[in-house]
């Protein structure tokens, strides 16, 4: 644990720059100049953000202490290889998300509304930051928050009206969650008298067995899992990414549900890192019976959608079943496979997501009968939609196939050789639903009143995020090592503590 | 007499029994009001059950106000209700959030009946 | 090559320079139709260059090997040549040239739809078709696996109408569920047991893991490499005859079958090891099934009027004696299972070919109309006839060299099943060929029917030039390897160590 001075604030900064520059946006009103704000604060955050992943893995976790007050008075931020992972995925989303949503808002929100638009990503970003370096459980919450109602803002700026009651729906669904949270945080408070996560590791043990700390479990368990949208929680995912704009759709679906998991993953391995919280509780055949059935029942349903952007979220409700999949075999294995995808997730869907961006700005298609021969009106779009789909499937040569990869080899070496036939299979379910795609956009003519003119005329800043995230499918689908290194040094930090 | 001792044990803690009860209210009415408005209060009375949580945690017997002075020794802990000072802005925030999305779907669709809404986003084609 | 290039580069470049080709291809399009195809004849000859200027060196021992790239830690994708490898890549990349020129003449003179994505599809097949037999672990075959099963995709759905879709889903959804369902998880349990994915001659398994073990694992990889075609997972042969012939042709006898079985005989021998097989207790079962598949696909073809369908279901019959010769386990029968690879792709190749120039001539796909035909395409039938010769194993054509050392190993094992097979499909493989020669050459052109009115049903000469050609060449090589088996054979035998 390295102590960094008030001298080196990059850990704050990471958070404080797009919290200010959030009413910033506001002030200046004009969208050209919101966005412009927006967008260079993202690279900033990039920058940070990966300045700080060099600093962890080179001198260990780093802490700072807010006002210069101690624990367990002070909040302090706390920034491990797990966390510093987070980070850089919600970041570097965020820079390429910024660039693409130039074009993509200015087409499907309203002119007097997109300084708002830029004001609520930043404040989400930052609020989703926050959740990654707070080592304060009640800090924790309020970032929570702060991402969640910007979130909601965000979906509800969508076109069709029922992005509004996907939003109030969401809205009423995250309330729950998030205050679920906080009882949860009030009873170990109420146990252990403190709120700093390092603290509650060391004093739990000691209170492990009663039945408060049982019932505090439960109430986090069950809040982050509202948030994570976990099966049977989900239901509000799937009209919230369908009909959200689709720049926000690209954010949430990479971002949100990854620092959920972390979330999670802070929970049973920090919080209770010191109680074989495993062996104490029957939690691993309760998150593995509802990981398998996301896994199944929603990809099952991702088969049955018109809507492609409906498809893709109960693809993405599916493959959250593979991360906690991961999280429930609590060994090291299961959990660098669980954090390589989220990662390796958040690449592919935010490529697919914003492949169908694309079309949706091209043409406004999104359901399959009108993505008929699209592959011939959209040559590039629909290829970066193909090289996502083909990750979601778990092709090798893609990040998929990495995640699939380290997820059955942890299952096979816990010995859960069933589980391992249960993944595969479920990636069949993926065959069919990315595949409907292909038939419809390369094998079905163009539809007789369908202009061909309106073909590729997508602008080059929403073109090269796009090929942007697939490409790095591809890249770190080849060349994994890296990341592959990374979620084990994650994951080891995990199960020996901060 | 027995009955007294039973009530003295359990109402002891009437704080919590409230909570609970508060509790369960809102998230029932969340839950089963069909009205758009109504699930806001729900969620509003759910909310406000945690915050009597959080502040008889912090109650201490026969403890005051946090406040140093002479003669008073015992003191209620003050970080439960800082807490709460910061849950109570961000429920007031999320309520106001919920009420202008109430406002727009009503003037989106007419009606702020949950089970109206879905009939009419029944019959709408996936168009975005 | 040619003292210019390392060992190390020419295998990077063999696998690359196909794919150069077909970006050449693309680059030149419909407009410079001229220039394409010769760009993808170039491509072919310099790829036949390349392959076999590594022969020489494999034939004196050694085994040049490169390693492309680190997919994960200690899992890397690496090309390595060994003697059956050698002998694949030599074929596939040899038959790319007739194919080509074939394919010419095949598409112009069919009038054939987006020519120039056939062309690239056809590199990138066989760029992966090279990257399988130079495959040095069993992570970089199945690689290559997958994207040939993608790649190929797109030739069998060439034509876009409903039954090319309906046959595509068929194609795509066996072999990759194949695939995916059990030939990775086959993967994932070798590395699991044994921590390499290496082929190393002799094996990897030894004896970590036993008898049942032994007979699942033989189950997952020969079900799980699908375009071995073993039944009843076949069905994707037939339903894949929509595509036009020159695709046929390369599924059938350049890459993707022989791609099948090339990965059985390599697992058999360099992961599981024949000596491990041998004493081991796994009842056997492959050479059971691999007996059935002979004897059932040969009754089927049996009924076939389609000529295509009746090469087909002879294809699944052809790839049971690869199977079934490796399966018998002894040395002398794996050779002739490495030369049945090659006598099978020769034979194939020119009974498609004369398909495709029976159809383009004429018109005609069905058996029934062939009576006379051989007196209008004399040189289109007597090919026909040494393909139909070659598979049914007799002199003078090379399928009676494979046959001979099957039969060998099999008298050597003492395994009588394997023989009575081998005699009974030999029979029945007679009798669905010669009665197609007889008619062709000995009756009468049936008169034109009353509501028969098509232009050349009686009406046609020879095919084009390029295709006949194409199919006398090939028809050339199938007796050539009669009387030369040298190269083939030397290759063979050092395959078993000999």
């Amino acid at each position: 644990m390295i102590d960094v001075p008030a001298s080196d604030p990059w850990l704050i900064l990471l958070v404080v720059v797009p919290l200010l520059a959030a009413p910033l946006c506001v002030l200046l009103r004009g969208p050209a100049g919101a966005w412009s704000v927006a967008t260079a604060v993202s690279w900033g955050v990039l920058g940070i953000a990966v300045k700080l992943l060099g600093d962890v893995l080179e001198r260990g976790t780093l802490r700072y202490r807010i006002g210069g007050w101690d624990a367990p008075w002070g909040i302090e931020y706390l920034l491990d290889p797990v966390g510093a992972f987070v980070v850089v995925i919600v970041a570097a989303i965020g820079a390429v998300v910024l660039p693409y949503a130039k074009s993509s808002v200015e087409k499907e929100v309203r002119s007097d509304r997109i300084y708002l638009f830029y004001a609520m990503v930043l404040l989400c970003l930052s609020g989703l930051l926050g959740i990654a370096v707070t080592g304060d459980a009640f800090n924790l919450f309020v970032f929570l928050e702060v991402s969640s109602l910007s979130s909601y803002v965000l979906i509800s700026l969508g076109r069709d009206r029922r992005a509004l009651t996907a939003a109030f729906r969401y809205l009423i669904m995250g309330t729950l969650g998030a205050t679920f949270y906080i009882i949860g945080v009030g009873l170990m408070y109420q146990m252990t008298g403190t709120l700093n996560i390092q603290d509650l590791t060391t004093i739990i043990p000691a209170v492990a067995d009663t039945r408060t700390v049982l019932a505090a479990l439960a109430f986090l368990t069950v809040g982050i899992s509202l948030k994570l949208a976990l099966f049977p929680l989900h239901l509000w995912l799937p009209n919230a990414y369908t009909f959200a704009p689709s720049a926000v759709t690209v954010f949430l679906s990479a971002t949100a549900t990854k620092v959920s998991a972390y979330v999670l993953l802070r929970i049973f391995f920090t919080v209770f890192g010191q109680v074989d919280l495993f062996a104490h509780f029957p939690l691993q055949p309760v998150l593995m019976a509802m990981a398998l059935a996301a896994m199944f029942l929603a990809s099952l349903t991702a088969i049955w959608q018109q809507n492609v952007k409906r498809m893709l979220a109960y693809s993405s409700v599916a493959q959250i079943g593979y991360t906690v999949l991961g999280i429930s075999l609590a060994t090291e294995a299961g959990l660098s496979g669980a954090i390589i995808h989220l990662f390796n997730h958040a690449l592919m869907k935010g490529a697919a997501f914003m492949a169908i961006g694309a079309v949706v700005y091209a043409t406004g298609a999104v359901t399959l009968d009108r993505l008929a021969g699209m592959g011939k009106r959209m040559p590039f779009t629909m290829a970066a939609f193909v090289v996502a789909g083909l990750g979601l499937i778990g092709m090798p040569l893609t990040a998929g196939f990495i995640s699939k990869w380290q997820l059955i080899t942890a299952a096979l070496e816990s010995g859960y050789w069933p589980l391992a036939v249960l993944i595969l299979l479920s990636s069949l379910l993926a065959v069919i639903y990315v595949w409907r795609v292909v038939e419809a956009a390369y094998l079905r003519p163009v539809p007789a009143n369908e202009a061909w003119a309106a073909t590729d005329r997508v602008p080059v800043g929403m073109q090269v995020p796009m090929w942007v995230l697939a490409g790095a499918s591809v890249y770190f689908g080849t060349d994994a090592s890296f990341t592959l290194e990374l979620a084990h040094t994650a994951a080891r930090a995990l199960m020996g503590g901060y | 007499m027995d009955i007294f001792l039973l009530a003295d044990e359990h109402l002891g803690l009437f704080n919590y029994w409230i909570v609970i009860v508060l509790m369960m209210s809102g998230f029932y009415v969340v839950i089963a009001q069909h009205n758009l408005l109504k699930k806001v209060v729900g969620l509003n009375i759910f909310q406000v059950s945690v915050f009597l949580f959080y502040i008889s945690m912090g109650k201490v017997d026969g403890g005051s106000a946090p406040i140093f002075k002479d003669g008073v020794e015992v003191l209620s802990n003050p970080l439960p209700h800082v807490l709460i000072l910061t849950a109570i802005v961000v429920g007031v925030a999320a309520t106001a959030l919920a009420l202008a999305l109430v406002v727009r779907i009503k003037h989106a669709f007419g009606t702020v009946e949950e089970d109206e809404i879905q009939a009419i986003e029944h019959d709408e084609e996936d168009i975005a | 090559m040619f003292g210019l290039l390392t060992q190390a580069q020419t295998l990077q470049l063999a696998v690359v320079l196909p794919l150069i080709g077909g970006v050449a291809v693309l680059w030149l399009g419909e407009r410079n139709r001229n220039l394409r195809e010769t760009a993808s004849l170039v491509t072919a000859a310099l790829e036949f260059a390349l392959v076999a200027s590594l022969t020489g060196s494999v034939m004196h021992g050694e085994r040049p090997s490169v390693e492309l790239f680190e997919m994960m830690p200690g899992l890397t994708i690496t090309l390595t040549v060994e003697p059956l490898g050698m002998l694949f890549a030599l074929i596939a990349s040899g038959l790319w040239i007739v194919n080509t020129v074939y394919s010419i003449g095949y598409m112009r003179k069919n009038n054939e739809q987006n020519q120039t994505r056939f062309y690239i599809c056809f590199t990138i097949a066989i760029s992966s078709a090279v990257g399988i037999a130079f495959a040095g672990n069993l992570l970089t075959l199945f690689v290559f696996y997958e994207i040939l099963t993608i790649s190929t995709y797109p030739l069998v759905t060439h034509s876009g109408k409903i039954e090319a879709i309906r046959g595509g889903r068929v194609y795509l959804g066996i072999l990759m569920s194949t695939s995916i369902g059990f030939l990775l998880l086959a993967v994932l349990w070798t590395y699991n047991a044994t921590g390499t994915l290496d082929f190393t001659a002799g094996g990897i398994l030894g004896d970590r893991i036993q008898g049942p073990e032994v007979a699942a694992l033989m189950f997952l990889y020969m079900f799980g490499i699908g375009k071995a075609a073993l039944m009843p997972i076949h069905h994707w042969l037939p339903a894949a005859m929509v595509a036009p012939t020159p695709v046929s042709a390369l599924l059938h006898a350049v890459a993707v079958v022989k791609a099948g079985v090339f990965s059985v005989v390599k697992v058999i021998v360099y992961i599981f090891g024949l000596d491990m097989l041998v004493t081991s207790d796994w009842d056997n079962w492959l050479l059971y099934i691999a007996g059935f598949t002979i004897i059932s696909a040969s009754v089927v073809a049996l009924r076939q009027d389609n000529l295509k369908r009746r090469l087909a279901y002879s294809t699944v019959s052809q790839l049971g004696y690869v199977i079934m010769a490796a399966a018998i386990l002894a040395p002398l029968s794996i050779i002739g299972a490495a030369m049945h690879i090659v006598a099978h792709a020769f034979g194939k190749i020119t009974l498609f070919f004369a398909a495709g120039a029976i159809y383009t001539a004429s018109k005609k796909t069905m058996v029934s109309q062939l009576d006379g035909i051989g007196r209008r395409m004399p040189f289109t039938m007597a090919a026909f006839a040494i393909g139909a010769l070659s598979m049914i194993g007799l002199p003078p054509t090379v399928g009676f060299v494979s046959k001979w050392y099957i039969v060998g190993g099999a008298l050597e094992m003492e395994s009588y099943f394997a023989v009575a097979v081998i005699v009974a499909s030999t029979l029945l493989n007679a009798s669905y060929f010669l009665p197609i020669i007889y008619a062709a050459f000995f009756k009468h052109e049936k008169p034109r029917e009353g509501n028969d009115t098509h232009p050349t049903h009686d009406n046609h000469g020879e095919a084009p030039v390029a295709m006949v050609l194409a199919l006398c060449v090939t028809a050339f090589g199938t007796l050539a390897l009669f009387f030369m088996p040298e190269a083939p054979l030397a290759l063979s035998r050092a395959l078993v160590g000999g």
